[in-house]
């Protein structure tokens, strides 16, 4: 996997888009319009939302694992330093100061 | 916006989660070999399997068992690429339920 293309790197503050449109999405919709971290870059890889449709899957897209403070996500939140987790595609992700 | 049927992560009232182990019964498991027989044969990917789960009918989707919808993604995957048609199919099924009954 390469994971040079990416533009984000590790610890870069970023903003799931808060998008709504047809087809297959695999970012959840609770985290949508939320503000996180890139916490891991996995590399790149054939695009779902592509490939669902029986398409190629190109220009692969890169994936990272996104982590976001629990208390920002949820209502309910178990404890103050536990987070949420979740794999997102580099474009859901807009930068953020 | 509308949040589609499958996406339910976070819905308040889901309750805990049955942790227990289960048997699988025997037509689970043939559905998981034909669905794994035919991404070995480039067929179809778990994207297209995922994404023919969204579109179905939200009533019958919750109605479903995990390898119901299983099943229903396979069929519907199988028409659209013009494997088997709807026909060949229900024709199938009525052989089936001839012999061994209604399910």
């Amino acid at each position: 996997m390469n994971s040079q293309a990416g533009k984000f790197k590790p610890g870069d503050r970023v903003t799931v888009k808060l998008e709504d449109r047809p087809g297959h999405i695999r970012t959840p919709w609770y985290i949508r319009g939320k503000t996180g971290w890139i916490e891991r870059v996995y590399g790149d890889f054939l695009n779902p939302e592509s490939l669902a449709y029986g398409r190629d899957g190109l220009p692969k897209r890169t994936l990272y694992l996104v982590a976001f403070n629990q208390a920002d996500v949820w209502d309910r939140t178990a404890g103050p330093t536990d987070k949420v987790l979740v794999d997102i595609y580099e474009h859901w992700l807009d930068r953020t100061q | 916006m509308a949040r589609g049927h499958h996406d339910i992560g976070g819905l308040p009232g889901a309750g805990a989660i049955d942790q227990s182990e289960h048997q699988l019964s025997d037509w689970e498991i043939l559905a998981d070999a034909v669905n794994q027989a035919l991404g070995a044969r480039g067929i179809k990917r778990t994207d297209e399997m995922r994404r023919a789960r969204e579109e179905m009918d939200s009533e019958t989707y919750r109605d479903m068992t995990y390898y119901e919808r299983w099943i229903a993604s396979i069929e519907t995957i199988l028409i659209e690429k013009k494997i088997l048609t709807k026909d060949e199919i229900d024709r199938r099924l009525g052989e089936f339920e001839k012999e061994w009954g209604e399910p």
